[in-house]
């Protein structure tokens, strides 16, 4: 793919389409975080060549099934993508092209670790078709970065993003708080800090306990402790207040962006779009076949590789989503969304109304207790109900 | 058919722990009723429960065969009675089967309150009464003491008290020798028309039901027509025999004779314990007196924890009650708890007896309501009704007076712990009838509501008294009384379940507590939930669960989809063991928390 990079706006109304995305898993990290569960892992190898061929070589694969569809965002993730050697990054996007064809202009995003030793690839990404970086920086203390596990310095970071914003168009960061031990007050001035480096999207993320994970088993000793949910629940409002007046509000639970600057990726995850998912442990929703399938790939990496080069694909197992099953998944990622869910889309999906798939009662009780909005657009969960979704979705679902 | 000059019948009276059962298998032991191999530890406690609890819960009778030293051999019949007041009247039953007691007591323990209970139920029963002083060679015996205690307490002779060691077998044969000497032979005529005593009953899974009786005049002969004279139920004879313990068929039971019949009876419910027995061709006179069907005082109900478990439950209660008349049950539902039962007990023992049963034998999770016990409400109309179950209780307006029973409770405890105890007994409602000591140890017996006993005050006696109190009641009368239903009400919808009838100067207390405990108990949701305790309309405890004010995933991505709706699938089947009162979800285990909590 060629071309200068454009800044493309995705449609943010009720109304918009939820698009068609493209997933590519990288599993390899440096070193493991201690808060971290996703599908990662520390190699002290990885045979490029070999990588690149089975990536390729499953993307094919998922075009076959797809057949032509309209492409509307890539996005490398991981592990940590920004490892991966930048050609690897310009043949997986020459095959997407080659394969469905890229609009100038698609959001292509591609997660980073701020260190210097990656920065050093950005321009290499940029030049690939990545034009958007999502940067892990996680804290802007270089305290909270050695306990998050991390292993970039604060002023590294900061380095980081100057460099990208010099190679890529749009750049989001992630920060992550509600860590053990952190002041409301002192959180408000960390976030300070990050809105003054002027971005038009940003992550944050209440640290959460996974299971598998170091900080697990030091939670379960009782050596690490996170704060209650009074606690919790001030901090999530304060964030909320702070990035709406800073003109970045909430249009996801974690997610804030300018007007016009949400992730495109991300959207069709949340309004229920088709997505592929290539590499190890990707989860896909692709409708072939007449119905949406739910597809996940093998998740050990060595067997992944072993698998595609078998095989031909990555795919461990397909399932048919059921229409009961599609009404859930729809409800509870469409109500992280502030716009929330519209009618049309319900309609799309499962050939609904709000009032005739979910419970009337139960609709009437969250929407009397200030929790979810109902009219003639579509659904969508309040700020408070977003603030206890998932308490809200297990009464409107479960 | 053994000569009545030969035969000797005897219980054995005893506290928990007194060596009832060691003694019991020292006595068969010595007059080879059962090799060494044969012997296990404590054979006359069969089941399980009863093992480990170390308590008779049914009735067993073992016939020794004993020379004494004038050189005859002596029938000796042992009836083993249950321990506990909650079987008084069976207790009553078997002693009235036989012609005197061992009264064991462990010297260095002293006497206990339940034993009391006994021994007057056997000198009631005109028995004669050997006093035996177990475990003798125990540093800590004090027989001395012990035989003074008997005599103040009881009131009987101790000073040809046998002392014994049933575990070593220290004076063992000298307490047959007593038997032989000391108790008079029964009496009985042979050529009377039959008129038998049922001692008791239950279910044997390969011969039906097994009655346990003792003759009283004439015979009993396998192939009899027998007429059971209080429910006028007829049976054909098939086997009568004896245990030695081992089941022996014999060809008739004569006078004075302990054994069982089994004849072609369907179920216990036919064998009332204390029916007389006689021949249906004919018929005795008149049946034995005393006779009286068991009633019971404490009722609860029980639910499956796992609605699913439902009809195994109704299999078991009726497995159950084959083999305990004594028992009753209903079906019952709750809005709380769903489908289950509402029990009658004889009492808290028999409850709790039931209750481990059905869990361990039965394989059940069951969770149990707080007991009640039977109130006598008094309508404006004249009628009266037996309330068994507080939630079913009428309409204020419609209520002329309430009865409640009461009980004589008799404690035993050493001096030491008689501030608190007293304390105890006058927080519930107590009257004192006396107070007296024998050596350091007090004897107290108080009047008392039972529904101030059936809510914790066993619990609470033990824990004031450091494990040291011993207790024993008896039902006397039912009295009037100013008793209230208190209802737990959630979002202002009742909760059947946790309804509890008090008198009106605990209500307070009683419900505010079950509103505490309610808070603590259910998960903070969606909305504010609304707890309150209530007399009729009138709110007199309120507790209020704010709503949550966060509980959301940070993060949820196109990876995080299927596993995230599995887990509202898993939360959806665990709605199962939710009920919904008030529009709340309330976990099940929430209920059983504050039932639990509500017997502690």
């Amino acid at each position: 793919m060629t071309g200068a990079p454009a800044v493309t706006r995705p449609e943010t109304g009720a109304q918009g389409e939820a698009g068609f995305g493209i997933y590519l898993h990288w599993p390899f990290c440096r070193s493991k975080c201690p808060y971290c569960d996703f599908n990662s892992h520390v190699r002290e190898a990885v045979d490029q060549d070999r990588w690149r061929a089975a990536l390729l070589a499953d993307l094919a694969h998922a075009a076959e099934k797809s057949g032509p569809r309209e492409v509307t965002s890539v996005f490398f993730g991981g592990g940590t993508p920004s490892l991966m050697p930048p050609e690897t990054v310009a043949a997986l996007i020459e095959k997407i092209d080659a394969l469905w064809g890229l609009a100038p202009g698609t959001e292509i995003t591609l997660e980073a670790n701020p260190t210097s030793a990656e920065a050093e690839s950005f321009a290499g990404f940029a030049r690939a078709g990545v034009n958007r970086l999502s940067l892990g920086v996680q804290a802007l203390g270089d305290e909270a970065l050695k306990f998050l596990g991390r292993q970039h310095t604060a002023a590294e970071a900061l380095g980081a993003l100057e460099l990208a914003r010099a190679a890529f168009p749009r750049i989001s960061f992630d920060l992550i708080y509600a860590r053990p031990g952190q002041s409301l007050a002192a959180w408000q001035a960390e976030l300070a800090e990050a809105l003054a480096l002027g971005p038009e999207h940003i992550s944050l993320y209440q640290l959460t306990i996974e299971e598998g994970t170091v900080f697990h088993g030091a939670w379960r000793r009782g050596e690490l402790r996170l704060p209650e949910e009074e606690a919790a629940a001030a901090l999530f409002e304060a964030t909320a207040g702070q990035l709406e007046d800073a003109g970045l509000p909430a249009y996801e639970i974690s997610n804030h962006a300018r007007p016009g600057a949400q992730c495109r990726h991300n959207l069709t995850y949340w309004r229920y779009g088709d997505y592929v998912g290539v590499g190890p442990g990707a989860h896909g929703r692709l409708t072939f076949g007449g119905t949406k399938q739910a597809t996940r790939e093998h998740r050990a990496p060595e067997a992944w590789l072993d698998l595609v080069e078998r095989q031909g694909h990555g795919w461990r197992q397909v399932e048919a989503v059921t229409p009961e099953q599609r009404l859930a998944e729809m409800v509870m990622m469409g109500l992280r969304l502030t716009e929330g869910i519209s009618r049309a889309a319900l309609a799309r999906e499962l050939q609904g109304a709000p009032e005739e798939l979910l419970p009337v009662e139960r609709l009437q009780r969250l929407s009397g207790e200030g929790y979810l909005e109902v009219d003639e657009t579509g659904l969508r969960a309040t700020a408070a109900g977003r603030q206890r979704l998932d308490a809200l979705l297990g009464y409107l679902l479960a | 058919m053994t000569d009545l000059s030969h035969i000797r019948n005897f219980a054995i009276i005893a506290h928990i722990d007194h060596g009832k059962s060691t003694l019991a298998d020292r006595l068969i032991q010595l007059c080879g009723g059962l090799s060494d191999r044969e012997m296990k530890e404590q054979v006359l406690d069969s089941m399980e429960l009863e093992r480990e609890r170390g308590i008779t819960i049914k009735a067993q009778t073992v016939r020794l065969s004993f020379t004494a030293q004038d050189g005859e051999t002596y029938e000796l019949n042992l009836i083993d009675t249950p321990g506990h007041v909650d079987f008084s009247y069976e207790v009553s039953r078997s002693l009235a089967a036989c012609e005197g007691s061992l009264l064991l007591v462990d010297a260095s323990q002293g006497v206990e309150a339940q034993t009391l209970a006994n021994v007057y139920l056997a000198i009631d029963n005109d028995h004669e009464i050997i006093p035996v002083l177990n475990k003798v060679d125990l540093p800590a015996a004090e027989p001395e003491r012990v035989k003074e205690q008997i005599e103040e307490v009881i009131g009987i002779d101790a000073s040809d008290a046998l002392e014994i060691s049933a575990k070593t077998g220290k004076g063992v044969a000298e307490v047959l020798e007593a038997l032989v000497k000391r108790l008079p032979p029964p009496k009985g005529d042979a050529a009377a028309p039959l008129k038998a005593m049922l001692v008791d009953s239950w279910y044997d899974s390969y011969l039906g039901v097994i009655a346990l009786v003792r003759v009283i005049d004439g015979k009993l002969t396998p192939g009899m027509k027998i007429r059971m004279m209080g429910s006028g139920a007829t049976h054909l004879v098939d086997k009568v025999g004896a245990f030695t313990p081992k089941m022996v068929n014999l060809k008739e039971l004569g006078p004075g004779e302990l054994g069982f019949i089994n004849a072609s009876i369907k179920s216990v419910a036919d064998c009332n314990v204390g029916d007389t027995i006689t021949d249906e061709r004919r018929l005795a006179d008149k049946p034995l007196p005393g006779f009286k069907p068991s009633v019971p005082v404490v009722f609860c109900g029980l639910f499956p924890v796992d609605a699913a478990d439902y009809e195994d439950l109704r299999d078991s209660l009726s497995k159950l009650a084959l083999n305990d008349s004594s028992f009753q049950y209903e079906a019952e539902s709750s809005a709380a708890l769903g489908f289950g039962f509402r029990c009658g007990f004889l009492g808290l023992l028999h409850l709790e007896i039931v209750q481990e049963r059905l869990e361990r034998e039965f394989d059940l999770d069951l969770v149990t309501t707080a007991p009640s016990v039977v109130y006598k409400i008094h309508m404006t109309n004249g009628q009266m009704i037996e309330l068994h179950n507080p939630a079913d209780m009428p309409d204020v307006v419609k209520i002329d007076h309430i009865e409640e029973p009461w009980i004589k409770a008799t404690i035993l405890v050493p001096d030491e712990f008689l501030g608190p105890i007293l304390k105890l007994c006058e927080d519930r409602r107590g009257e004192q009838v006396d107070l007296t000591y024998a050596g350091s140890r007090a004897m107290l017996v108080y009047r008392l509501p039972l529904n101030e006993v059936v809510f914790d005050f066993y619990d609470r006696l033990k824990s004031v008294s450091r494990g040291y109190a011993s207790f024993d009641y008896q039902i006397e009368e039912y009295r009037e009384s100013e008793l209230v239903k208190v209802s737990i009400l959630v979002n202002q919808e009742p909760v059947d379940s946790l309804a509890i009838i008090v008198h009106r100067g605990q209500a307070e207390t009683r419900g505010r507590m079950l509103c505490e405990r309610l808070k603590d108990l259910i998960p903070r949701q969606l909305f504010k939930i609304a707890i309150q305790a209530a007399i009729g309309g009138k709110v007199i405890a309120r507790e209020t669960i704010s709503a949550l004010r966060k509980d959301v995933t940070a993060k949820c991505y196109g990876g995080d989809v299927s596993r995230k709706r599995k887990l509202l699938e898993k939360q959806k089947a665990g709605k199962k063991r939710m009920r919904n009162i008030g529009n709340v979800e309330i976990p099940q285990s929430a209920f059983l928390a504050a039932l639990k909590m509500s017997d502690n």
